[in-house]
């Protein structure tokens, strides 16, 4: 089977930017897929490929099997949630829903019936006479996941949709979305710089950085095994330590990542457990997260962050503090870039 | 600015501002007047009577009216026209493009209207005369197609500015092409701008005198037979009657325009 989307060596260039730089790419079918990287990372750049309202300078795009080379966005069985949402302003909401069938030219009574049966998937029934001014953020959202949904796309685009919503409405909308898909069945590709979005939401993740795809596989993979530098302080801000503090604290030779919430923080001539490792440091920041508190440890000529849970008020800066983590958490990673 | 609505106006800013308006608005008002006086060769104050038979005068005694009217009519209505589709061809390229030397083009196609009439006749005259053009209703047109591209111009992209390029691109998302997407979306949105600025453009080319007197030839628009009708010395309440019918034809279109771009300020908001 055909994966739903295929990159071969693509490229996009603006200018003397390299957007995307020769990325190679399956996304299954059925899978909800994020890109995570920082803004300008080229992720948008390879949504809008896939959308077609680019085009690639090098390299090769499919969907479904079918060459997507010179296809314009019209005649693309995929369909895309704007970052702005971009509704018609002059249309009400079951319009703007109905849009992509007026176009299809269905009939007027059947293109109703069909954006209010996408309307009530959105929880959104009874919306269809209100005008997109009328809506709050985060029911334009829905409309405009409506609107894209009720043409039946083979692929799901989604532009940062979350982006412009409060914390509380990103989190409602991330479980209504992961449960649309998987309700739908068709597949979603998620664009994002928010690395909890991505992990929390995708079956599988790829990180951008500089038009490059740095590392794909599962969230879990991603968090707990980053193949870089990069992916290693991007998802999660990992502490990465160089090859040769890895080596003197039980570790090879090589750049190494450790997860903040696997040190320990205890006072200064602590006994270190067996399979553990530890440094002496002095306590530079404290800063309170709510469900964790982060503490900024210099240590040997480095900081260091260390994630406890909450509640933990033994330690202000300028404390002396040992630090301890099970050498099993650090993570060798294959190169430094 | 800062002081509040209900606060009192000082006295002398007040009586300055009343006399502006009067200054303005006072010879307007006479024109009026002395559409109705029955007193035909001067004009003294006040008028000796009242009359309303000018305008039977104008309307079937004088058939030297009606081609200038017709005429002008006519200039108004293709300038125009060639202004609403040049003059939004010109917005949509320079809205959506970004190239070295933009502003430069948008500043060139603005130029005219900022211009002294004058300046645009006598060039326009001498372009005329080398390509060998002779003088004609195109001519006029022509003329007045100057400064009415300028004006839906600069209604159109200004709107077109504030028009979401996402919006553009949903549109083809959703399975429209080009001209469903003009049809569909753009229009719409730009449809008030279009109007306002062909209105003013209407209004502009219909009085104007000054391009029209190099580029007419023989010909004369109403503005100009207005103009000759001043040192006739019989029926001169008829030209008054006349500039009455000229305020109101370019008047109406002026405050629908105003008020139809006043509008589009809150409906032609972006989505956000």
């Amino acid at each position: 089977m055909s994966p739903a989307v295929r990159f071969v060596n693509v490229s996009r260039r603006f200018g003397s930017v390299r957007a995307v730089d020769g990325v190679t790419l399956d996304i299954t079918e059925g899978e909800f897929f994020a890109m995570l990287g920082p803004s300008g990372s080229g992720k948008t750049t390879c949504l809008r490929l896939i959308a077609g309202f680019e085009q690639p300078d090098d390299g090769h795009i499919e969907i479904f099997g079918e060459t997507a080379d010179g296809v314009p966005p019209y005649k693309r069985n995929v369909n895309t949630v704007f970052q702005d949402y971009a509704l018609f302003p002059h249309m009400t909401v079951g319009e703007n829903v109905a849009y992509g069938l007026r176009i299809k030219g269905q009939a007027r009574a059947k293109r109703a019936a069909k954006a209010r049966d996408a309307l009530s998937m959105v929880k959104l029934a009874g919306f269809e006479g209100r005008r997109p001014a009328q809506l709050s953020g985060g029911q334009r959202q829905r409309v405009a996941l409506a609107r894209a949904l009720v043409n039946g796309p083979k692929v799901l685009l989604l532009d940062e949709p979350l982006g412009a919503l409060d914390l509380k409405l990103r989190e409602q909308m991330q479980e209504e979305l992961k449960a649309l898909q998987k309700d739908l069945g068709i597949t979603f590709v998620f664009v994002t710089h928010d690395q909890g979005e991505a992990l929390s939401m995708a079956d599988r993740v790829a990180v951008f950085n500089e038009g490059r795809i740095v590392q794909v596989g599962a969230p879990s993979s991603v968090y707990e095994r980053p193949e870089s530098r990069f992916v290693a302080d991007f998802v999660g801000s990992s502490n990465v330590l160089p090859p040769a503090f890895a080596s003197g604290h039980g570790g090879v030779s090589k750049w190494t990542s450790l997860r903040p919430e696997k040190i320990a923080v205890h006072p200064a001539g602590t006994a270190v457990p067996e399979k553990h490792a530890a440094t002496e440091g002095e306590i530079k920041m404290v800063s309170y997260q709510g469900a964790v508190t982060r503490f900024n440890v210099e240590a040997e000529k480095m900081r260091i962050n260390a994630e406890v849970p909450a509640g933990d008020t033994r330690f202000k800066p300028g404390d002396s503090v040992r630090l301890i983590w099970p050498k099993s958490a650090m993570v060798t990673m294959e190169e430094g870039a | 600015m800062s002081s509040s609505p209900n606060r009192a106006t000082p006295l002398g800013l007040r009586i300055s501002a009343i006399a502006g308006l009067l200054f303005l608005h006072l010879p307007l008002a006479l024109i009026f007047l002395y559409a109705f006086t029955t007193e035909e060769r001067s004009f003294q104050f006040p008028p000796p009577g009242y009359t309303t038979k000018w305008f039977g005068v104008a309307w079937s005694e004088r058939p030297d009216i009606w081609p200038p009217l017709y005429l002008s009519l006519k200039v108004a209505a293709i300038a125009t026209a060639l202004a609403l589709i040049f003059g939004t061809l010109a917005a949509a390229a320079l809205s959506r493009a970004r190239f070295f030397g933009r502003e430069t083009i948008s500043l060139l196609f603005i130029l005219p209207i900022a211009l002294p009439g004058i300046i645009t006749g006598i060039s326009l005259r001498s372009a005329f005369d080398i390509m060998g053009l002779d003088f004609s209703i195109w001519t006029i047109v022509l003329g007045h197609a100057t400064f009415c591209i300028v004006v839906v111009y600069n209604n159109a992209i200004a709107r077109f500015r504030r028009l979401s390029g996402s919006l553009i691109e949903a549109s083809m998302d959703l399975g429209a092409n080009s001209f469903q997407t003009f049809w569909y979306v753009i229009l719409p949105q730009i449809g008030t701008a279009l109007l306002a600025g062909g209105m003013l453009a209407f209004a502009l080319s219909f009085d104007e005198v000054i391009v029209t007197t190099f580029t007419a030839g023989q010909q004369s628009t109403l503005p100009i037979w207005m103009l000759s009708e001043l040192i006739r010395p019989r029926q001169r309440p008829v030209t008054n009657v006349v500039a009455v019918f000229v305020v109101v034809v370019t008047l109406l279109p002026i405050l629908a325009a105003y008020y139809l771009t006043r509008e589009g300020e809150h409906t032609g908001g972006s989505s956000k």
